[in-house]
């Protein structure tokens, strides 16, 4: 698991906004690390803090009102810290991203060679103009844009959602990054373009060995691209396993329920769906304890600790697997062993 | 096959005007969004309607609720063509076709309390029902699982799947016997999404309702429905009972969409037979000749290009719309067969 080189560490990260209703509490005290070469899955509901997470690593969450503590560290420098030059260095040549909604990172006056080439110039900037030229077609090409020469004149408004996506990708791709940070990058696509999409991630990848952080609410994407998952819950970590084990034997009762609430296409489950009862907690005013307890059919099982105590990602079971969670090993293996498939 | 039929689309046509002006005034082309489709609804039933985003899914569930009035065809409720009653009659038919929309945020006015919001459609009915609007609504909230008590506060003070739960005690307010639900899950988290699925079947089962649903997520709607129907650029390509077509789609197009949804399982990955389509659907102001699928189906021949697939039984009421139906030995290894 850790025998390459880790190209991303995060340590105790937690980010806070101040808002007028009080602070929000988005991030808590979260830790990984991504290894060369590795797809590391972040899964969650919404709210739980998984985009302010990924704007962390670039350190994006530059609002006045966000507080940011704990250490992300890229190539040596801590991104929390480091000067806004350093930061500049780093964004793109060591680690780009891509986003949820392609038109949103792609600017609707300047044609798509345009916008590929500003990306390369500026960590390229004694290449000649045949050298550009000739990078924004081979990054078209590789992304799988038909004619590219022809449609690197084109505006983005002329390219659909999965074509643009492909743009995307090939600016966050043109400096060759260690680190891809996707956030729900098909999300927004239909299922066909979806599949072309990740296919291409997954191709990239193999092709120059970078390491990529896949953010979903999708279980069925995680399950099939990610290695290693963290889910997350409350802005907190409640998992951390390969993705086989998490399916297996999954060993937190959020992930339970998740994995119990998919309607799956393999087997049709009319009227047996398994949910989660209530919603996710406010990031203002967390419960106090564990902050799934007030969601927790099993948190009566362990006195008062779920609500005074909060649990610590420790492994748990016969995989490698980490969770957050009060109940006794042998009892998480047992309901995780139902659960999994 | 004998359960009475409690809604019949037959081939129903919406062009939007589109691109400029022409001489006189007229625009000069046509967005085919709804292209004849056909289809019946049977009492206590649901037919699913699946497809990508801009197949026409939401035009449909609009020409049926008679929020959009058709270009031609017809829609039979109670024996009756109700494509252009008016007045009186069509808000007869209101009160039992009722429409559940995707976004409960957006389709929730912020200024109205949760009581006047559920009450709606009485006030435009003019109906006061015994026991007072107040009894009725908190009857309604109970039934979808919302607390009574918060009937004077405000949609804003909700989550997403209890604001689902609002716009779905609206819907059934008028006791509907149709409900008409586009995609009524998929602005939702998972873990609330299978509490409003389970909540539809619930009510469903309670009240008796019949449902069209739609989704463009082909395992949302295999949870619900009894019968499905797939749509490409404005027509209906397969319908049958769910259980046929998802065990044995019989059109290229349903075939690949199936291929196409993430399986949560991590075993299944890189499961042979998997289909990946290429390219993007093409513009409905100008659909291909022929079969609309065939720019992007790897099964095309000349006969695709010249003559327009009819869509017919291909045994069982299983109906496809191909000259070249998927043959069992193709789906060989598909990963998503019946256990
Ligand atoms: N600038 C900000 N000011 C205040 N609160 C914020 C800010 N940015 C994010 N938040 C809050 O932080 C929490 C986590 O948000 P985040 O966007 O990371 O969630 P997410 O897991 O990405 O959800 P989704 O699946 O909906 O994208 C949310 O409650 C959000 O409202
Ligand atoms: N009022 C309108 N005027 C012109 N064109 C329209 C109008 N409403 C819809 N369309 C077009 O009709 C086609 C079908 O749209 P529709 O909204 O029915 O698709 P859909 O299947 O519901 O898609 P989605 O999954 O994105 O909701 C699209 O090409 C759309 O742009
Ligand atoms: S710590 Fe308690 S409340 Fe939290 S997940 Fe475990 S059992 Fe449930
Ligand atoms: S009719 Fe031809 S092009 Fe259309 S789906 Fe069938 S084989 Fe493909
Ligand atoms: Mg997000
Ligand atoms: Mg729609």
């Amino acid at each position: 698991m850790s025998s390459q080189k880790p190209v991303l560490i995060v340590e105790n990260l937690s980010v806070s906004f101040a808002t007028p209703d009080g602070i929000v509490h988005a991030v808590n005290d979260l830790s990984f690390v991504l290894h060369e070469g590795e797809t590391l899955g972040i899964v969650g509901e919404s709210g739980s803090g998984k985009s302010v997470t990924a704007a962390s690593l670039m350190r994006l969450n530059n609002s006045v009102t966000a507080t940011s503590t704990g250490r992300v560290v890229v190539a040596g420098v801590d991104v929390l810290s480091a000067s806004e030059a350093d930061v500049r260095r780093l964004r793109g040549s060591e680690i780009a991203m891509v986003f949820q909604d392609p038109m949103s990172a792609l600017n609707p006056y300047y044609t798509v060679g345009y916008q590929i080439a500003e990306a390369y110039e500026v960590h390229h900037p004694e290449a000649s103009k045949a050298q550009v030229n000739a990078k924004v077609l081979e990054m078209m090409t590789k992304v799988g844009i038909p004619n590219p020469a022809q449609r690197a004149d084109e505006y983005p408004h002329q390219f659909s959602g999965g074509m643009r996506q492909r743009i995307v990708i090939a600016i966050a791709l043109v400096n060759d990054p260690k680190i891809l940070i996707a956030d729900e990058p098909t999300t927004a696509l239909d299922v066909t373009v979806q599949a072309q999409i990740l296919d291409l991630m997954l191709a990239l990848q193999v092709e120059n060995g970078m390491a990529i952080l896949l953010i979903t609410h999708d279980l069925g994407v995680i399950a099939e691209v990610a290695r290693d998952v963290l889910v997350m819950y409350a802005g907190r970590v409640v998992e951390k396993a390969d993705v086989e084990d998490l399916f297996e034997i999954p060993t937190h009762p959020y992930s339970w329920g998740l994995l119990g609430a998919v309607a799956s296409l393999e087997v049709s489950s009319r009227g047996h769906l398994r949910t989660i009862e209530g919603t996710p907690p406010s990031l203002l005013n967390l419960p106090s304890g564990c902050a799934f307890h007030p969601r927790c059919s099993f948190a009566s099982e362990n006195g008062s600790r779920c609500t005074t105590e909060t649990p610590l990602l420790v492994q748990k079971g016969p995989k490698h697997s980490f969770s957050a969670c009060h109940l006794p090993v042998e009892r998480i293996v047992e309901i995780g062993q139902k659960v999994g498939n | 096959m004998f359960t009475p039929i409690a809604l019949e689309a037959k081939n129903l046509v919406k062009y939007f005007p589109t691109g400029h002006q022409g001489l006189l005034g007229r625009p000069t082309k046509e967005l085919k969004a709804v292209d004849g489709v056909s289809f019946v609804l049977r009492q206590g039933e649901t037919l699913g309607i699946v497809g990508e985003s801009g197949c026409g899914k939401s035009t449909l569930a609009r020409l049926i609720t008679r929020l959009l009035d058709a270009t031609s065809g017809e829609v039979i409720l109670d024996g009756k063509d109700i494509t252009s009653i008016k007045g009186r009659e069509l808000r007869a038919v209101r009160q039992k076709l009722q429409m559940i929309f995707q976004d409960p945020y957006s389709s929730l006015n912020p200024r109205h309390s949760v009581g006047q919001i559920i009450s709606g459609p009485l006030e435009v009915q003019g109906i006061i029902p015994d026991g007072g609007v107040k009894k009725r609504v908190q009857e309604m909230m109970e039934l979808v699982g919302l607390n009574p008590e918060h009937y004077n506060r405000y949609p804003h003070e909700f989550s997403g799947g209890q604001r689902q739960r609002i716009g779905i005690a609206r819907s059934l307010i008028l006791n509907p016997s149709i409900i008409i639900a586009d995609e009524p899950v998929s602005a939702l988290d998972v873990s609330i999404q299978a509490q409003i699925l389970n909540l539809l079947e619930k009510l469903q089962q309670e009240l008796g309702l019949s449902f069209v649903f739609i989704a463009h997520d082909l395992s949302v709607v295999r949870h619900i429905a009894d019968q499905v129907a797939v749509m490409y650029l404005g027509k209906i390509v397969e319908m049958g009972p769910s259980a046929d077509v998802y065990a044995s789609a019989l059109h290229p197009y349903t075939t690949a969409l199936l291929s196409a949804v993430p399986v949560p399982n991590p075993k299944m990955r890189g499961a042979s037979g998997r289909i990946r389509l290429e390219g993007d659907v093409p513009s409905p102001v100008d659909p291909p000749s022929g079969c609309r699928f065939r720019t992007r189906c790897w099964k095309a021949t000349d006969l695709c290009a010249l003559e327009e697939p009819a869509l017919a039984d291909a045994g069982g009421g299983h109906l496809v719309a191909c000259h070249h139906p998927m043959e069992a030995s193709e789906r060989a290894g598909k990963p998503h067969s019946d256990r």
